[in-house]
């Protein structure tokens, strides 16, 4: 049955060696950033015991680097420290906006993008973000690290592209050329602090002219793992990003949709609904793009 | 089971526990500490009742593993108050008669505490927002947020 124990280490080599550890011995360990998904698993649907591995004291896993050509978000930095650095939000309003709709401030002072990202939950509130705004995933492992574009990280309900021994150090983006906007956009029944329904993230770059030279949808909770839509980003190329060109892309985002029939929402009703959320948050893409 | 020596700072004062691995710092600030000012609601981080504040951010304590608390500066509804006397907040809460059965009046309290300590002035917008994350099953939630607004007004002019 084996015992809980909680390890803290302090650098990624220590990290994976406790992992590669266990995954040897077949003996349980789980990563821990922010807790607000792992703790209540731990008080309801797995209670086995396991080693905790929290990962928020290693320097990687907490760094934030704006760069010139590249944005780095450590795995483990809370929503709420994301959401207070203005240049983060100015260069992805749609990211950090995607990431400050879950849950409330309690949460807010302790999730991650990491962690919303390594759950893997298809109704994941950040991840069609991150993967409108060319998000990688950046994972250490016993064979060193490796590098896996947000969009092929999650393989299906829960689960994800890493093995026993690795774990996520932090995700990159692109900076965002000039004349560039992001935005994302979830359903939920109520106003506030809900699983999304279906949700669509969209960045957008356009030229000098107002067209659109480059584009990203991801959409959520519509499929078993976020999606990257390349026909929907075909359908805002060369456009305006105008009303034709948005229904364009929702379309696509109808048609990529594989979702499922639960209570808070029917397969027809989250197809309908991915459309209008892509069409939406691509409108306000395009409106940062031109006010960028 | 081994038990884990945590070293915190609780409300000022330095406090050390033994702990489980897996035990949750609400668990803890009550079992081990004695603590019991912060309450348990739903013990999933839905209805904050177990709201403290740990390195001058406001958390569930049932969201957070005793463990993680290492080293960390934790304030619990029993260090609002300054010496004998009632803050502010609390003084308003029983003012306003914003509270009934009292138990998710400590969270109330503490996130109110933390969001006055971040924004001393309020608007009744913000106020909402920031305590979505506490749920009152008895009052609703205008007395609460009257009580938050005065209490802020009360701290930037002492009578």
């Amino acid at each position: 049955m084996g015992e809980f124990a909680y390890v803290a280490p302090r650098n990624v080599a220590d990290a994976v060696g406790v992992l590669q550890d266990h995954a040897n011995n077949g003996r349980r360990a789980q990563v821990l950033a922010g807790g607000t998904d792992l703790l209540v698993q731990l008080r309801g649907l797995d209670k086995a015991p396991r080693t905790i591995v929290d990962v928020k004291k290693i320097e990687e896993t907490n760094r934030l680097d704006i760069g010139g050509d590249e944005i780095y978000i450590g795995a483990a930095i809370p929503s709420a420290i994301l959401n207070e650095n203005q240049e983060l939000k100015s260069l992805l309003p749609g990211l950090i906006e995607a990431a400050d709709l879950i849950g409330s401030t309690q949460i807010q002072g302790r999730a991650s993008l990491g962690g919303n990202l390594c759950n893997s939950s298809p109704a994941a509130d950040t991840i069609p973000a991150m993967i409108a705004d060319r998000g990688i995933c950046v994972i250490a492992g016993s064979g060193g690290e490796r590098e896996v574009p947000v969009e092929d990280f999650c393989t299906g309900v829960g689960t994800n592209v890493m093995t026993g021994d690795e774990f996520l150090l932090g995700l990159k983006f692109p900076r965002p050329p000039a004349n560039s906007g992001d935005a994302y956009l979830r359903f939920i029944p109520r106003t506030e602090m809900d699983i999304a329904v279906a949700g669509a993230g969209v960045s957008v770059t356009l030229d000098g002219g107002g067209t659109c030279t480059a584009a990203r949808v991801g959409i959520g909770a519509v499929a078993p793992t976020p999606l990257l839509v390349a026909d929907a980003a075909a359908a805002l190329v060369g456009t305006a990003v105008d009303d034709d060109a948005l229904a364009a892309a929702g379309a696509a985002c109808s048609t990529a949709a594989s979702p499922i029939n639960d209570k808070r929402g029917t397969v027809e009703y989250r197809r309908k609904v991915v459309a209008v959320l892509c069409r939406r948050a691509g409108a306000i893409a395009r409106d940062r793009a031109l006010a960028a | 089971m081994s038990k884990m020596h945590i070293h915190t700072t609780i409300n000022g004062d330095q406090v050390d526990f033994l702990g489980s691995p897996q035990q949750s710092l609400l668990d803890a600030l009550r079992d081990e500490v004695g603590k019991l000012g912060t309450k348990e609601g739903c013990g999933t981080g839905d209805c904050g009742a177990c709201s403290v504040i740990v390195d001058g951010r406001l958390v569930c304590s049932c969201l957070m593993l005793a463990a993680e608390a290492e080293g960390a500066e934790i304030t619990t509804i029993e260090g609002i108050a300054d010496g004998d006397g009632l803050h502010p907040l609390q003084e308003k809460f029983l003012e306003h008669a914003a509270l009934q059965c009292g138990v998710c009046t400590p969270g109330f309290i503490v996130a109110a505490k933390a969001l006055l300590d971040r924004d001393p002035n309020p608007d009744e917008r913000t106020i909402r927002y920031w305590l979505a994350g506490n749920l009152c099953r008895c009052t609703g939630y205008d007395k609460i947020v009257r009580a938050v607004q005065d209490a802020a007004e009360q701290l930037a002019h002492p009578a």
